[in-house]
């Protein structure tokens, strides 16, 4: 049984229709996120499951329950906000315990609940103060806790960390990272659009783009073996190269070939439907291309130098293509200088250039 | 206003101030008016105040005479009951009706425009126009009162506007009628800027929603709030218009204010100490609302910076 | 998962809460609208009608006789003229009022913005001040100075006291709303040699339509409905359509005729209703703006 369940849901605002029938089964304990652009609908797909916004189709299962039609408040849920909607001229017990007061809960079960969240998000000596007295970060730990009160099976978050500076986006990272090993079978969905977070932060990561799930994977599969060209180019920074070019029949099996870039494919590509003349990209990670004196692809110069520190970054050109490649921080190279490239053939991806889907 | 004035400030630069002869000039129509109009006549008539000016003005000094014979005056006396009477019921009726008027259009309702157009459009009338039109209304033999006699109700009177006791509440009515349209204007636009996520919140901890007004809206709208009652109480010390129209300042005196008080004395009465002394009585009730207000907003929250 | 069970979109049920809040708007509605629907009926009867039947009702007999006489033979006191005399006065004390007073605001606004002049901002704050600070404070000062120049009761003199009364509102209205601009934009306007005027007409005064029609609206409305200044400035040619409307039906001899008062009093109140239901949001704008006074 899964913890929460989309069913074929349809979501409109007036006569737009924003979803069509759009499904997504969680398990119960997993960290799901959902990663994508602005619009994408990711947010609205968040507040669907929470009951924020009415579904015009389809249901929606939480626990077990079929809550399609019941008020946020009865769904087990909890949620934390981007502006951490903290409420105003309430002390921060208050603001974690505002809800539970409105439930009826006893008042010995109210405190013990928010010493226990206090406690676990270190904000035990902020209890007393009023959300202005609050740094930005502090104010999302209240409202995580605020969230951990309601002792919901389910946690949703929406874009908590987008308001943080960098660096205070780092720490809290890891904090809800480690809540969420800490409540052990707590299901939490984690709406972003920075990959890092989803990336670190994700059992599975649901890509989204113009309202539907490009590919539902761990973020190893989204990675390493991305659905389709949105996907490629969306996670992982750098970008992934792109190369367009065809399928040639080569002496031991079918060829890329773009220009006078060639590439034999690995086994794992061929046979499906990878027919000479078929037009392909083809997409490689930075960190998949090597310097190797003895590789396939020469006459690259090198045009631009970054370095990040643990590793550098070059751009190169032969003229026709331009490639991005990391290297270790350790190799260094002079502007102008002429390059030879080995591509990992086990590790490229393949995409029909008309569809952008994964071959 | 604070902020606005903060955010230029810090936009323009400290650099060394130019004298520029142009914009100077261009200042000098409004200096002159604050110089000669705003602190000077103000100056004038305090001055007046002293002396024992009666249908001309003349410059002797009197002390305090003319503020005794004021405070002695039944006239006066009543005048300030009544404003003071007016003054907290229009602006608390203003400010509960204008608060539930924008609750409400705030529901998603239907033709929503429509309501609060019509909310409004008392507000764009004169004080003489609203005056009339209540007058007319609450007319005790062909107004209110006999609609609801017509009703059945034979023996229901409503003889607000002529008896000496209920008097100044037509005012109030009228007032709030005229009043009410500007707090729901003000209040909405405050209520349109609560953050979204605030009320996602309280439906997900499952707080009613007259308690999420209550015990959360209500309080981030202490500015707007604080904004309107200083509207409310600058049209309750200038109230003239709406007397003179409505009621004449009668049935006798019951419903005379100090603006239409100080009119009288000037322009009718020729009494212009005493018409100066009650005008300066004005001004300082307004310097005492005014002085904390302007010390909080302005001044307190400068000292705290720095 | 039958098909019994929840999918989709929950049913609507007209819920007591909804019936509740259209019930109170319906109600507050009728409370607002019933003096204008009065007004208008009152004046839409004969004498007779109204003396007899209900003032709620509609005419059973439509007559628009009270509009035709309120227009054109009402009488103030022995004058029978009818209103039409307050409404071309009004018409000429509003317009040069307007435009003066809406001009002067802005040149201020801009120079208070843009320019630093030595004690501008402690006038400016006394001119916040005196916004607040009752008329009658300053009126007898001001007839004996218009009394010494030989304008006051004169056209000249109503429009300047709307000047000065308008200055405080319009002032802050254009200094906020320059504010809001990006000063980057005088600056360079500065380095590029323009000088106070040429900034001014060339720069920011193109970019000011929205205030423009804000101040207009509100000027307009304000300086229509006054009746204090036009009582006591403008002198008996010039009389504002207020000050006549109030007494017309204030001060008749006689018995009262009401259908004849109600059309005079639509009469008068039709400028600010038209501005106000032609401007909709503007004039909405134009009370945001002007509550930023607080």
């Amino acid at each position: 049984m899964s913890a929460v369940s989309v069913n074929d849901v349809s979501v409109a605002f007036g006569s737009l229709k924003v979803f069509d029938g759009i499904s997504l089964d969680i398990e119960e304990g997993e960290f799901v996120v959902l990663l994508g652009p602005s619009g994408c609908g990711k947010s609205t797909l968040l507040n669907a499951v929470a009951g924020l916004i009415e579904v015009e189709e389809g249901q929606i299962w939480i626990g077990g329950n079929n809550v399609t039609w019941e008020e946020p408040k009865d769904r087990g849920i909890a949620m934390v906000f981007q502006s951490y909607a903290l409420y105003p001229r309430m002390s921060v017990r208050e603001n974690m315990s505002f809800g539970l007061r409105m439930a009826k809960t006893p008042k010995a079960e109210i405190a013990r609940r928010v010493e226990r969240a206090a406690e676990l998000l270190q904000i035990a000596h902020l209890l007393d103060r009023r959300p202005d007295q609050l740094s930005g970060g502090q104010r999302q730990r209240v409202a995580i806790g605020r969230a951990l009160v309601r002792d919901a099976a389910v946690f949703l978050f929406d874009e908590p960390l987008s308001n943080l500076d960098a660096q205070l986006r780092n720490e809290l990272r890891v904090e809800i990272k480690r809540l969420h090993q800490q409540m052990n079978g707590t299901t939490m969905i984690y709406v972003t659009h920075d990959q890092i977070e989803a990336m670190t932060l994700a059992d599975r990561i649901a890509v989204m783009k113009d309202r539907r799930i490009q590919q539902l994977g761990t973020p190893h599969e989204i990675y390493h073996r991305p659905a389709n060209l949105f996907v490629a180019g969306f996670v992982g920074s750098p970008r992934m190269n792109f190369i367009e070019g065809r399928i040639d029949q080569g002496g031991e099996g079918p060829i890329f070939r773009s220009g006078a870039l060639a590439l034999p494919l690995a086994a794992e590509h061929a046979p499906r439907a990878l027919e000479t003349g078929r037009l392909v990209t083809l997409g490689i990670r930075p960190e998949h291309l090597a310097l190797d004196p003895a590789g396939p692809w020469d006459g690259f110069q090198a045009e631009l130098l970054e370095t990040h520190g643990a590793d550098n970054l070059v751009w190169c050109g032969n003229g026709q293509v331009s490639l991005q490649l990391r290297l270790p921080g350790d190799v260094s190279l002079k502007r102008g200088e002429m390059l030879t490239l080995a591509p990992d053939p086990a590790r490229v991806s393949l995409f029909d250039s008309e569809s952008g889907e994964r071959l | 206003m604070a902020s606005v004035s903060m955010a230029a400030e810090a936009a323009v630069p400290r650099t060394r101030r130019r004298w520029n002869a142009a914009a100077s000039l261009a200042l000098l129509p409004a200096a002159v008016i604050v110089l000669v109009v705003y602190l000077g006549c103000m100056v004038w008539t305090v001055r007046l105040s002293f002396s024992s000016s009666k249908l001309l003005p003349v410059l002797d000094w009197v002390g305090v005479r003319q503020y005794s014979r004021l405070f002695a005056n039944e006239r006066f006396l009543i005048s300030v009951e009544n404003i003071v009477l007016f003054g907290v019921l229009f602006i608390a009726g203003c400010l509960v009706l204008g608060f539930l008027l924008a609750v409400f259009i705030d529901q998603k309702v239907r033709s929503e425009a429509a309501f609060r157009t019509i909310f409004l459009y008392p507000y764009a009338m004169s004080f003489v126009v609203t005056g009339l039109a209540w007058q007319w209304f609450l007319n005790p033999t062909l107004g209110l009162q006999k609609i609801v006699r017509d009703l059945g109700f034979e023996s229901f009177t409503f003889d607000w506007l002529v008896n000496q006791d209920m008097v100044v509440y037509t005012l109030v009515i009228a007032g709030v009628w005229h009043g009410s349209g500007l707090v729901m204007c003000i209040l909405l636009a405050g209520l349109r800027g609560v953050d979204e996520d605030l009320w996602k919140a309280a439906r997900i901890d499952g707080i009613p929603t007259w308690r999420v007004y209550l015990s959360i809206v209500l309080p981030l709208l202490g500015p707007m709030i604080v904004t309107a009652v200083v509207l409310l109480a600058t049209s309750v010390v200038k109230l003239y218009d709406l007397v003179v129209a409505m009621t004449h300042g009668g049935p006798g005196i019951a419903s005379e204010v100090p603006a239409k008080f100080v009119m009288d004395h000037f322009f009718e009465r020729n009494n212009i100490g005493l018409a100066t002394a009650a005008a300066t009585m004005m001004l300082i009730s307004v310097a005492a609302v005014l002085a904390p207000w302007v010390y909080a907003r302005y001044i307190r929250p400068q000292g705290r910076r720095a | 998962m039958t098909t019994s069970a929840p999918s989709g979109r929950k049913p609507r049920h007209l819920t007591v809460d909804r019936i509740g809040v259209y019930a109170f708007l319906a109600i507050a509605a009728v409370f607002f609208l019933l003096p204008l629907w009065i007004m208008l009926m009152t004046s839409l009867k004969t004498m007779e009608e109204i003396r007899l039947g209900s003032i709620i009702a509609f005419p059973s007999e439509l007559t628009f006789e009270p509009w035709l006489k309120a227009w054109a033979s009402a009488c103030t006191g022995l004058d029978c003229n009818g209103i039409r005399v307050g409404f071309w006065n009004s018409v000429k004390i509003l317009i040069p009022s307007v435009a003066l007073s809406i001009a002067l605001g802005c040149v201020t606004g801009y120079a208070l913005s843009f320019w630093r002049v030595k004690g501008a901002n402690m006038m400016f704050g006394i001119l916040l001040l005196g916004a607040f600070i009752p008329y009658q404070v300053f009126l007898y000062p001001l007839v004996r100075i218009f009394a010494t120049t030989g304008l006051y009761n004169s056209l000249a003199c109503i429009v300047i006291v709307h000047v000065i009364f308008g200055l405080p509102v319009m002032t802050l209205l254009f200094r906020n709303f320059y504010a809001g601009l990006p000063i980057e934009l005088f600056k360079a306007a500065r380095v590029d040699g323009g000088g106070f005027w040429s900034i001014f007409l060339l720069v920011i005064l193109p970019m000011s339509t929205p205030i423009l029609i804000v101040a207009t609206i509100l000027q307009v409305t304000g300086i229509w409905n006054d009746f204090l200044f036009g009582l006591t400035f403008a002198g008996r040619e010039n009389l504002p359509m207020t000050v006549q409307l109030n007494n017309i039906v204030n001060s008749t001899q006689g018995e009262r005729t009401y259908n004849v008062d109600m059309a005079a009093t639509m009469l008068t109140a039709i400028v600010p209703l038209a501005v106000y239901f032609v401007s909709g949001r503007w004039f909405v704008r134009g009370i945001a703006s002007g509550a930023v006074k607080g």
